[in-house]
């Protein structure tokens, strides 16, 4: 059994990483938890299902399109929520984030309806559900290595920009210290607008994979990843990426494990379990730097 | 090249330049001197576009670039140097420097300007793979100067760069301002150091809570006895 839950808690910390890296990303360049993050992942579900059912397009290419309609949606959340409260106090910024969630969770249902829909399994190819390696006596199934796999090739992608690319230097810049990126000629505003687009990005293909994984989708679907994500950004410590990725599969593997081997009841609990022993103990969290001063 | 009319900046209600005129010619190093919130990085943040002057105005070779934001700025040939050196302290001393020709497109000029920048400053040649954090305060403030000319800037703006740092490295980093200055960079030079501004500058201005109380010829200032009493330690 412990194989088996080691590798069901990879591939769900595999998917948390994938979304706890937006968060990461956003808080590092406008000091925000854009607790909208989880809702774009939901949008992702959705709007792959919808471009499967009324476009009639393969996988691979809803995919794609996902990920740069959630990109836009990040930009234009960006633009049209956060962007004017720039010079605002950070609360102000806090609550538009909570209260963007509820309202896309809502839009979500009007347009969708409330009820969970399956996913359109007649998109997939057909041996995804069927087992494509054992180890011991665990199983490793088709769909649990696509998800390994596209999420570790999004990763090295992701830190690729970051480190070797001109903007994601100005990312890393811009979170620094922003006055003097601005003074660097750097365009502030479109690199965090780019900063959203790329971890909406990410989160896209977290939602699809989870729509996917668990064959259901529902407006309220973000909430739950998005609070685990969360959890994982501030384990990884916030704002940094290799952080994130380290604390969405730390808490993967700790809450199939803890389902596996205590209840399955107390799947969500070990999260907020987590996150609590973290806040107390090592509030920087893994990877995080200490918040020290110097005045 | 730069004109500088009756401008008022205010941080919220603060009023902190209060009808503030001064005018840089090409080729000069033009010196801001002025105690502790006189006004001066305020003003220096104002021409870059950071803090928007809210009457008055600015211009950079007969442009007017009151509202320009400050990525034009930087791209018309205005880079600062900001007070406390503002490094990126987690970048390395290379990375830092391409921040500073982030506007930039020609590679082959940004690979000169860094040979030309390790040439002006070899411990950071030494450095280039260290985390800016690491460097030591003179460092850091070499640093900075460096990746602002990498941005090539026809107008270059140095807040205190004397700050904090030792009379031995002060010295230095003046004698690279002037190397700057003679290779054909217009400087204004913001300082608290009177007395080492006033040496290598052409022309000074004393700023005294957000306005101008004097102007002149440096040579001039240097003789004033108000001036040697208030800001040189003179009697």
């Amino acid at each position: 059994m412990f194989e088996q839950q080691l590798i069901n808690g990879l591939t769900l910390g595999m998917i948390y990483a994938l979304i706890a890296v937006g968060y990461t990303m956003v808080y590092g360049v406008i000091q925000l938890i854009n607790f909208a993050h989880g809702e774009i992942f939901m949008l992702a579900a959705f709007l792959a299902v919808t471009f499967i059912t009324v476009f009639g397009l393969p996988i691979y290419i809803v995919i794609i399109m996902t990920m740069g309609c959630c990109a836009l949606i990040g930009v234009l959340l960006d633009i049209f929520a956060y962007r004017p409260l720039r010079q605002s106090p950070r609360l102000a910024a806090l609550i538009t984030a909570i209260g963007m969630s509820i309202f896309l969770q809502n839009l979500a249902m009007i347009i969708w309806g409330s009820r969970p829909k399956p996913f359109v399994q007649s998109a997939l190819p057909p041996f995804l559900r069927t087992t494509a390696l054992t180890v011991g006596d665990a199983s490793i199934s088709w769909l649990q290595l696509f998800i390994f796999g596209i999420a570790s090739l999004l990763m090295i992608i992701l830190f690729l920009i970051i480190n070797k690319t001109r903007v994601g230097t100005a990312m890393r810049a811009l979170s620094q210290n922003r006055t003097s990126a601005a003074l660097m000629g750097i365009n502030v505003n479109r690199v965090i607008s780019f900063t959203f687009a790329l971890g909406s990005s990410m989160g896209a293909v977290a939602g699809i994979m989870v729509a996917i994984y668990y064959n259901t989708l529902y407006p309220t679907m973000g909430y739950v990843a998005g609070v685990k994500a969360f959890a994982a950004a501030v384990l990884g410590g916030i704002g940094s990426v290799p952080g994130a990725m380290i604390g969405g599969i730390v808490l993967g593997i700790a809450e199939a494990l803890g389902a596996g081997y205590i209840s399955s009841l107390y799947r969500d609990g070990i999260a907020y379990a987590v996150m609590i022993a973290v806040i107390i103990f090592r509030p920087s969290g893994i990877l995080g730097k200490s918040t020290l001063e110097k005045v | 090249m730069l004109k500088l009319e009756d401008i008022h900046t205010y941080y919220g209600n603060i009023h902190a330049i209060k009808g503030l005129s001064l005018e840089v010619n090409l080729g000069e190093i033009v010196t801001l001197i002025g105690s502790n919130g006189a006004g001066k990085s305020t003003t220096l943040m104002s021409i870059s576009g950071i803090t928007r002057p809210r009457t008055g105005k600015i211009f950079f070779q007969d442009k007017d670039i009151t509202t320009a934001l400050t990525d034009t700025i930087v791209k018309m040939g205005i880079t600062q140097v900001p007070e406390g050196r503002m490094i990126f302290p987690r970048l390395t001393v290379y990375e830092n420097l391409l921040m500073g020709a982030y506007l930039r497109k020609d590679r082959k000029g940004i690979k000169m300007d860094e040979e030309h920048c390790f040439e002006l400053f070899p411990i950071l040649k030494e450095r280039r793979k260290q985390a800016g954090g690491t460097l030591s305060g003179g460092e850091q403030q070499m640093l900075a100067i460096a990746r602002a000319l990498m941005a090539r800037p026809k107008l270059l703006l140095l807040d205190e760069p004397s700050l904090g740092l030792a009379p031995i490295v002060v010295e230095n980093i003046f004698e690279v301002i002037t190397r700057i200055n003679s290779s054909g960079t217009t400087i204004l030079l913001v300082e608290q150091n009177a007395q080492m501004a006033l040496q290598i500058a052409h022309k000074g201005y004393v700023l005294e809570t957000g306005k101008i109380i004097m102007e002149g010829p440096a040579g001039e200032l240097m003789e004033n006895p108000k001036i040697q009493s208030a800001y040189l330690g003179i009697d």
